[in-house]
Parts: C-alpha cells; structure tokens; sequence
C-alpha cells in the first residue's frame, strides 16, 4: 500500500520534471493538475463496482497494481509521440485536442494507483485510518525517494525505479492469489519477465523529444553543433552544446554602437532551454570588451574597484563582467551546483579557472539565504537576467514564487551594501513596460520602508532595446556620479530612463518610442503611485515576501482588449500564466463534476438529505483546507531553509508522513474502541489546528528571520519540529469523518472519498489564485477557517 | 498514332493544369481576403505603428505571392489565416500582418538590394523580391535552405539568392544594403550587419517568441552613419487607462 502511494507521488515529482524538460513547467503543472483526477475518479469506479471488486480483492489489488507499474513507463511513452505544441495554442484551438490527450493518457496511471489505495479502504473499512496512515507515510516517503534518486540517474530512468515499486506492490499480493504451486512459479516467472522487460527497455525508448520549438532543440537543427554533454539533478537538466561553424554569441544588450561581440563560446541550456553561456577566457581582457557595451555595466562606472556580489552566477558572465571591470572581489552565488561543477570540472580551462581564481569566491545557494547569512558588505550587488528571454516574452511565469525581487529581499541587498554601495539589477525589457517598472515600484517601496524621504534620489532606470537596468544607491547619487552614467548611455546609445533631476527632453533619445512609456511610468510611480499602479493596465504593484509573484502582470481588465486584438500583436501581451492556473481550476471544476460526482449521483449511491449535505460539506472543506495550510506553510518555510529545491521536499514529506503518523494514531485508537458515533469528536483535532495556525501566523515572521542564518540540519531539524504538531493534528479529522461516516452509511464512504479529491484537485489551483490575489498569510487563515467550518459541518 | 499518343498525354497534363487554376483560383481568393484583413489590422494599429495605411507596393505583392507554397503541405489549408504556422525544424512562417509591416518598415524601392537574415520557408524573401531589384537570404538551417531554395526558383523569383551560412556576418561581397530583415532576434543586434547597412538604410527585427511579436526593432542609419533606433509595437494598445 504505502509502495503504491510512494510509486504515485514518486511519479507526479517525476512528471513535473519530465515535461519541464520536453514542454515548458507551466504546463507541466496544468498537465499534472488535471491528471491527478484520476484519483478522484477511481473513488467513483471503486465505490461503483464495489461489490464485484471487493470478491475478488486480491486479484484486482494485484491487477491495478500491474496495471499502474506497465502505465506509468507506457504512458509516457505514448505522451512523447503527442505533437502537443503549447506556443501554438493561441492561435490553433486544435491544440486543445493534443492537450487533453496528454490529461487522458497521465491520468491513467494515477487512476489505477488510486485504484489500490480505494480497493484496500473499503476492503478493510474497519482499518481505514491506518491505511491513510500508510498513504501518506508511503507519500512522504515517495517524494524523498525520487528526489534522491534524481540525483543519481537520468530522470525518465526514474520512470524504471518507480515502476519497479509498483511491481513489488502487487507482488506482494502473491500469496493471496495464488492458490497451488505451480500458480505461485507462473506468476513470479510473469513477475521477473516484467521486472526484465522494465531493466531492459531500450534507453532511446525513453529518451526524451523535446518540443522543437525549445531553444536546445533549434540549436542542435544548426550545422556542426555538438551536444558535449548532459548533466542532471532535481534542479533541472543541463545540456552543454558547442557550435563551431556558426558560434554562440551571446551578449544580451549589447550596444548598437559595439564593435565587437563575445569571444568563442559554449551554451547551457537548462531543461533543453533558458540558455546561459560559459565564455573562452584566457586571462586576457581585451576579448571581453563586449561585457562594458551592456545596459549591465552601467554600475561599474560609478564604483571603483568595487567588492561585488553576484546573484545567479550561471555560466559567470557576470563575474567575467566584474573581473573586466577591476572588481576587487568577487562573490558569486549560483543555486544549482551542477552550474559551479561545469566550471570547474570538464569546462574550468575553457572559462580560464574563472571560479578557481583567488579573488573569487563561489558559493552554492539561494541569493536571499544567501544574504540573510552574510555578515559582509559589498560596494556593489548584481544581478543579471535571471530569467531566460524566451520565459520572459511568453510571459508564463506568474505562477513561479520568486522570493528575490520582492519588498523584502531588495532591502535585504540594501544592508548588505557598503557606504556608497549600488544594488543593480537587470532584467529583459518588455514593451508596454512591465518588470522594469514593477521593480522600480518595489524599489520605491522598499526605500521609503527604511524611512528614506525622497526615494527617487536613490534610483537610476536605463534601458537599452532589449534589457533595463536599475540601479539603487544606498545613500543619494551625486551630481558627478550623474554626469558619468549620462555619459555611458550616450556613449553607448542607452537611454535613461529616470535620474535624479531628469529633465523631460533626456528620455526617449536613442531607442525611440512612440511615448516615452518607460520614463512616464517611472515619475508617475514616484509622484503618483497608488493611482498609477491602479490604472496601468497591466499588475505592477511590489512583489512582497507574503505574495512573491513578482512575475504576474495580469489584470483582468485589460484582457478582454488584448484577446481582441490577438492576430494584431495582441497575443504577445496576455500573460498566460495567470490564465493557466485559471483554466486548470475551470478544467478541474468541469471533468471532476462530470468524472467523480455524477456517476455516484446518477447511480445512486450517495445519500443525500441534511446529513449527507454536511457530510459531503465536511470533506469538501477538508480537501480544500488541507492543501491550503500545506502550500502556505511550505511557502512560508522556503524563505527560511533557503532551498526552493529542499525545502519544499522536506516540508511536503514531513507534511504527509506526520499527518500519516496522527492518521494513523486515530485509526489505533479507533480500533481499541469500537467506533461509537457520538464520541467520535474532531474539535479537539481542529482547534490544536486553529491554535498553532494563529499561533505560527503570529510568532513565525518574528522568529524565523532571526534563525535564518543557523546550519542548514539545524533549519531543516526545526521546520519539522514546526511541521509536526500542524501535520499530525491535520491528519485526524478525515479518518475520523470517514469512521462516522462508517457507522452512519456504509454506502456514503465512496462519496466522501470522492468529494474529498475532488476538492482536493481544485485545491491546488485555488490555493495558488489566492496566494497570488491575498498572499500566504490570507491563504493560510482560509485553510485554518476551512478547518473550523468543516469541524461545525460533522453532524453531530 | 502520334497525334494520339500526344492526345493521352495531353488529357491528363490538362486536367493538372485545370485542376491546379481551380486550386490557384481558389488560394487567390483567400489570398484577396488575407490581404483585406491586413488592411483592417493596418487602419486599427495606425495610430501606434505610424503608419496609416501601407504602401500598395507591399499589399499587392502580398495578395500575389501564393503563401500556401511557402507552407508544409498539410497546411497549405491555413495558409492565409493571419496567424504564424510552424514549417519544421523548430521554426515559423510569420504571420501575414508582421510579414507586411516588416516589409512596410523597411520602406524598400524598385533599385534596392536587400539582405535577409533567416530564409525560414523564402516567403519573406518572396514578397521583398517582388518590390526590389535583388534579395541575399541567409539561412543556418540546411534542409531549410534547401528547401527555400528550390521554392524560391520554382516559383521563378531569379532575383533571391539563398545559402547555408551564418548571418552573424551578413554578406560582405554584396554589402551594402539598402534594407536588412532579420526574421528572428538574437541578444544583440550583430555589428557586422550594422557595417553593411548603406547609410539611409533601415533593418527590421521582430523581438519576441516564435508565435508571438513582442515588437519590431527598426534601425535606420543616418547619412552620417549615426544610427537611429524605434521600437514599434505591432499592436493597438496603450498601457494606461482612459488613454487613447
């Protein structure tokens, strides 16, 4: 059972990273969403065809496990030959077919998984508890399992390892089936056949096909590319690929007036797209001329000698950028350590030992764990176009949480600045102005939080034709600093888009737009923002820490002219990613409605009435809370552990395994004392809930940034020291619902369960559209009300 | 027995050539629609693009180039939708209405020669070498450039020249340009090409994704050499409130 749960979970994680690599991860998330009905609608087919099943327990556990262990491998195979095309969708709604083809074939697996968990629940009713116990449990566990392994091995050879848990799951069903010897030698002769075929399945079966419209893809269409090399991790999959005939050169923001691009270079592409570049570099700088012909370089003819820290080191074009410009340190953080280990291993004398040389210090982490551990100062900090372009025109990213460009975090690089010191950060530019603007508003905000009375004499905005570039000083510009930023963009041809003191006919020189939209926008937030921010039509009010989408620009209001005008440039403006997670909610709403709740309707088998309405109220509210107060939490402990990565492992392990252990703690006591319907009581459960979630809402954003900077075990010792009372408390209600349910309406069990995924499926959706309308303390208040309600919903 | 043979034969090659008018009649008509429909978008997007209508130059060439030959086979169905289709190996047609405001941008006469950065499928190289005297196109994906080349010369456009190569450096031998398109943005706009543009010269640069124009960059080279960029916006939009 718990084999099973792991193999499901184990294989949702693996999904995720499967289809980031050959799609793109917002779809990935809407693909996986979908599929999980399965779960929901295997608690209709079990509940449907109960009786038959359940004759034959044994046997059809065993043949939903099989099923489940040859799905898994299968259907994604089949996925790959889909020539779904999400860039396409926008214009050929044919796409739709492709994409829900893709739903059909991954909700297979997850239906005949959920088939195992739905079969052992009603078969053994009476221990139902502490089957969910195992669920979860075997949940927790599966999540850890595959992220371990992703470390280890090429992710679809993942696909093998969680087919071979699956297999082991329904061997262990032998026993039960077999009745003579001769059916025992058959049916493990069929199991070591299968486990064979799994080892054996040829490796280009499973390689993945990327979409050719992925960057990695038309890279390698090119004449005499090479792929020198892949490398893999949880973080994502990074491809190494040389062009010699037809070179990369890959200098983002380059000046018109350059007369020269980079010197010979390799690209990495990151889940077969994101591209980043390693640049040959042999100590000499003259090569490296392009790197002071960039929007980025602006900050380093306002320092000298600066110490600098680098955000997001990638493939070091920035620390090359800092070394050209006689930094006199360099600290580079990079997040994935598979990037520092290229070069510094099979690529460290192509970029001339750019890590390994004495003023350079790389360290592997996240930028804001980063900062809040650093006790040193920096004259100046960087970051540079942390996003790859593609991501960033496609606009898909509003449902990424990114805690670096949020209130909080520009403040936090703020105190790490020396006296003087420049925060500069560079993003792609985007017409109507979008980024560029939000960030100058969380700019804004984020000086006058630190009682900084005229923000707008800290702040400097250029912008090239395809990057911008803020600058934030820690103390005012001064009147000569000015003069040499105006003299780098007229050297270069950049524009300024707001200094201190600007006059009106300094915008909008050299990249001409029709309006000077970047400059406007720019005074306008300084002078008159609530009402700027209110009428742009696009989302540009600051990102904070309790709401970190920095990358939703979506506003409903301007929809309705952008879809108009699609064919006239339009569709380059609809941010899709808010619309995604909004179609995956309406999708989900829909097919679980038709796929869970109206068969058992029209079949029969619910009972309705006044208890049955607060019965199905109560698993409802259940199914939504749980996974609201799990995203908020997880959300608000990534900040604190640092990992995105890691801590969304831990949380979501620690989340599921505790609530198993308080699952299975009722289902012990349920089972010492026959259930008696009057004593089976969840306030004491949901008021431990609403205790520490009111409790947690008010001592964790104190406490936790004081403890920010202890050892990573340490951290990780105490965010499961948080978990677990939360978790374990969470656990109880549904099994204990579901035993009075038991001694209420035996027939009711598969409605609950039922009810429960189906809301459970929404939950996801629904919990991100919260967090990015109210943010996670708002969310985690929902999950704690949900709670309450459910608890006032039970009838007595 | 000759005039016989010569009959047999004929019977069939006439009905292909009658079948193919029927099948050309019809692409023509669309072709006719496609080309209102940009018109439309033209008149929409005036106020933003500055432009109030397009040349007739480019609309005529536009509602004469048979853009179904440009695309696969099994699309050749949607050819004059006004949207981008997909024609292998990761790469687009452009939709018609950023085909003829690229064109339009580059404000090209009968004498010029042009360079084209990106053959893709040759039918941007088919609609400039119609308005000009002579159109250099450069492609890094072989069976693309291929492709684009037997097209281009079955269709009897004599005035392209395609080849394999990379357009980083444009093409020296033919330089300069009184117009360069580039049909895909790199991260920078590259050097070489911005020697090779006459002065008086414009270059085109879509900016965005594969499906979606973000904008066109559109640099022109003064007398003096000094360049001026502008970023247009393809699309009727303004990004305030109560601004229109």
């Amino acid at each position: 059972m718990a084999l099973v749960s792991a193999a499901a979970i184990g294989y949702e994680v693996l999904l995720m990273r499967l289809l980031s690599i050959i799609h793109w991860h917002h779809f990935a998330y809407m693909v996986i969403s979908l599929a999980l009905l399965g779960y929901g609608v295997s608690g209709t087919f079990v509940a449907l065809a109960r009786r038959r099943l359940q004759k034959r327990f044994a046997g059809s556990y065993m043949v939903s496990a099989l099923a489940f262990c040859i799905a898994m491998p299968v259907c994604f195979l089949v996925a790959q030959r889909i020539p779904f095309n999400a860039l396409q969708l926008v214009w050929e709604p044919g796409q739709l077919l492709f994409l829900s083809a893709l739903y059909l074939l991954f909700f297979v697996p997850f239906f005949f998984a959920a088939t195992c968990i739905g079969l052992a629940l009603t078969r053994f009713s009476e221990i139902a508890g502490r089957i969910y116990a195992f669920d979860l449990v075997g949940a927790g566990c599966g999540a850890l399992l595959v992220i371990a392994a992703l470390f280890v091995m090429a992710p679809q050879n993942g696909l093998r390892l969680l087919a071979a848990c699956a297999l082991l799951a329904a061997l262990m069903m032998v026993t039960e089936v077999t009745r003579t010897r001769s059916q025992l030698v058959f049916t493990g002769a069929a199991a070591a056949a299968l486990s064979a075929l799994l080892l054996t399945l040829p490796g280009h079966w499973l390689s993945l096909r990327l979409s050719p419209f992925k960057g990695l893809s038309q890279t390698l269409a090119v004449v005499d590319t090479q792929l020198l090399g892949e490398y893999s991790n949880p973080l994502g999959q990074l491809s190494v690929v040389a062009s010699p005939t037809i070179p990369f050169r890959y200098a983002p923001g380059l000046s018109l007036n350059a007369t020269h691009g980079p010197p010979e270079q390799l690209a990495v592409f990151t889940d077969g797209d994101g591209l980043s570049v390693v640049t040959r570099y042999d100590g000499a700088l003259e090569p490296l001329n392009y790197l002071g012909a960039t929007t980025a370089a602006a900050p380093y003819h306002l320092l000298h000698s600066p110490r600098v820290l680098i955000l997001g080191a990638g493939g070091g074009q920035d620390v090359l950028q800092a070394r050209y410009h006689g930094a006199s340190h360099i600290d580079a953080v990079e997040l994935n350590p598979l990037m520092i280990d290229l070069l510094t291993g099979p690529y460290a004398e192509f970029a001339g030992r750019l890590y390994d040389a004495k003023d350079t210090r790389v360290h592997v982490g996240e930028a804001r764990a980063f900062i809040a551990n650093s006790t040193e100062h920096y004259d100046l900090i960087h970051m540079a176009l942390l996003d790859s372009a593609a991501a960033a025109s496609a606009g898909v990213q509003a449902l990424s949480e990114s805690y670096i460009y949020t209130i909080e975090a520009i403040d936090a690089y703020l105190e790490r600045l020396a006296p003087g010191g420049i925060l500069a950060i560079t993003r792609w530019l985007k017409l109507p102005p979008r980024d560029s603007l939000k960030l100058f508003a969380t700019a804004i905000e984020a000086l006058r939080r630190s009682a900084v009375h005229e923000p707008g004499r800290r702040l400097i905005l250029l912008r090239g034709w395809n990057t911008t570039t803020l600058l934030v000083g820690n103390r005012d510009f001064t009147a000569a600093e000015l003069d040499r930023l105006r003299e780098f963009c007229r050297a270069r041809s950049f524009d300024v888009v707001y200094v201190p003191g600007m006059r009106n006919d300094e915008a909008n020189r050299y990249n001409l737009l029709d309006r000077a939209y970047f400059s406007h926008g720019a005074m306008q937030l300084l002078q008159r923002r609530d009402e700027f921010i209110e009428r742009y039509k696009f989302h540009i009010a600051p990102a904070s820490d309790d709401s970190p989408y920095f990358f939703h620009f979506f506003k409903w209001r301007a929809l309705p002219e952008l879809l108009a005008m699609r064919e006239q440039g339009g569709a380059a403006l609809i941010e899709w990613g808010y619309l995604i997670v909004l179609a995956t909610l309406l999708q989900a709403l829909v097919a679980g409605g038709l796929l869970i709740l109206l068969p058992l309707t029209i079949t029969g088998r619910t009972v309705f009435g006044r208890t049955g309405l607060r019965m199905s109220g109560y698993f409802f509210a259940l199914g939504l809370a749980f996974l609201f107060l799990e995203i908020a939490f997880i959300q608000k402990l990534v900040l604190f552990l640092g990992h995105p990565l890691y801590a969304v492992t831990v949380v979501l392990s620690g989340f599921l395994v505790f609530a198993g252990l308080g699952s299975g703690l009722v289902s012990a006591r349920l089972a010492k004392r026959p259930p008696d319907a009057r004593a089976l009581t969840v306030k004491p459960a949901v008021s431990a809930i609403l205790f520490l979630c009111v409790a947690y809402l008010l001592t964790l954003p104190g406490i936790l940034p004081l403890m920010i900077g202890w050892p990573e075990p340490v951290k990780v010792a105490l965010a499961l020291i948080l978990i677990a009372p939360l978790a374990f408390c969470m656990g109880m209600p549904f099994p204990l619902g579901l035993a009075r349910v038991q001694a209420w309406a035996r027939d009711f069990v598969p409605w609950a369960w039922g009810v429960n995924g189906f809301a459970s499926v929404l939950s996801a959706a629904l919990a991100t559209l919260l967090a990015i309308e109210f943010g996670f303390t708002v969310l985690m208040a929902a999950g704690a009300a949900l709670y309450f309600l459910a608890s006032l919903m039970l009838p007595r | 027995m000759n005039y016989f043979v010569s009959f047999c034969l004929c019977v069939p090659a006439l009905l292909v050539t009658a079948l193919a008018s029927a099948d050309d009649a019809q692409f023509a008509q669309r072709r006719a629609e496609m080309v209102a429909l940009i018109e439309d978008d033209v008149r929409r997007t005036a106020q933003y693009t500055g432009l109030g209508r397009f040349d007739k130059r480019v609309m005529d060439v536009m509602a004469d180039v048979p853009r179904h030959r440009f695309v696969p086979v099994d699309r050749a169905d949607a050819a004059y939708e006004n949207r981008p289709l997909p024609i292998g190996y990761g790469q687009t047609i452009s939709q018609p209405y950023i085909v003829a405001l690229m064109t339009e941008l580059l404000g090209v006469t009968e004498g010029d020669v042009v360079l084209e950065i990106g053959t893709g499928s040759g039918y941007q190289a088919a609609v400039l070498a119609a308005l000009v005297s002579r159109v250099y196109s450069i492609e890094i994906i072989e069976p693309l450039q291929r492709q684009a080349g037997l097209r281009l010369a079955d269709l009897g456009y004599h005035n392209v020249t395609t080849r394999l190569a990379d357009g980083y450096y444009g093409w020296a031998e033919h330089a300069p340009f009184d117009a360069i398109a580039v049909t895909a943005a790199a991260s920078h706009v590259p050097p070489p090409l911005i020697a090779q543009l006459r002065p008086g010269g414009r270059m085109v640069i879509p900016v965005g994704g594969r499906f979606t124009v973000q904008q066109l960059l559109l640099i022109e080279k003064n007398a003096d050499g000094s360049l001026v960029t502008r970023q247009v916006l393809p699309v009727r939009f303004v990004p305030l409130t109560g601004e229109h």
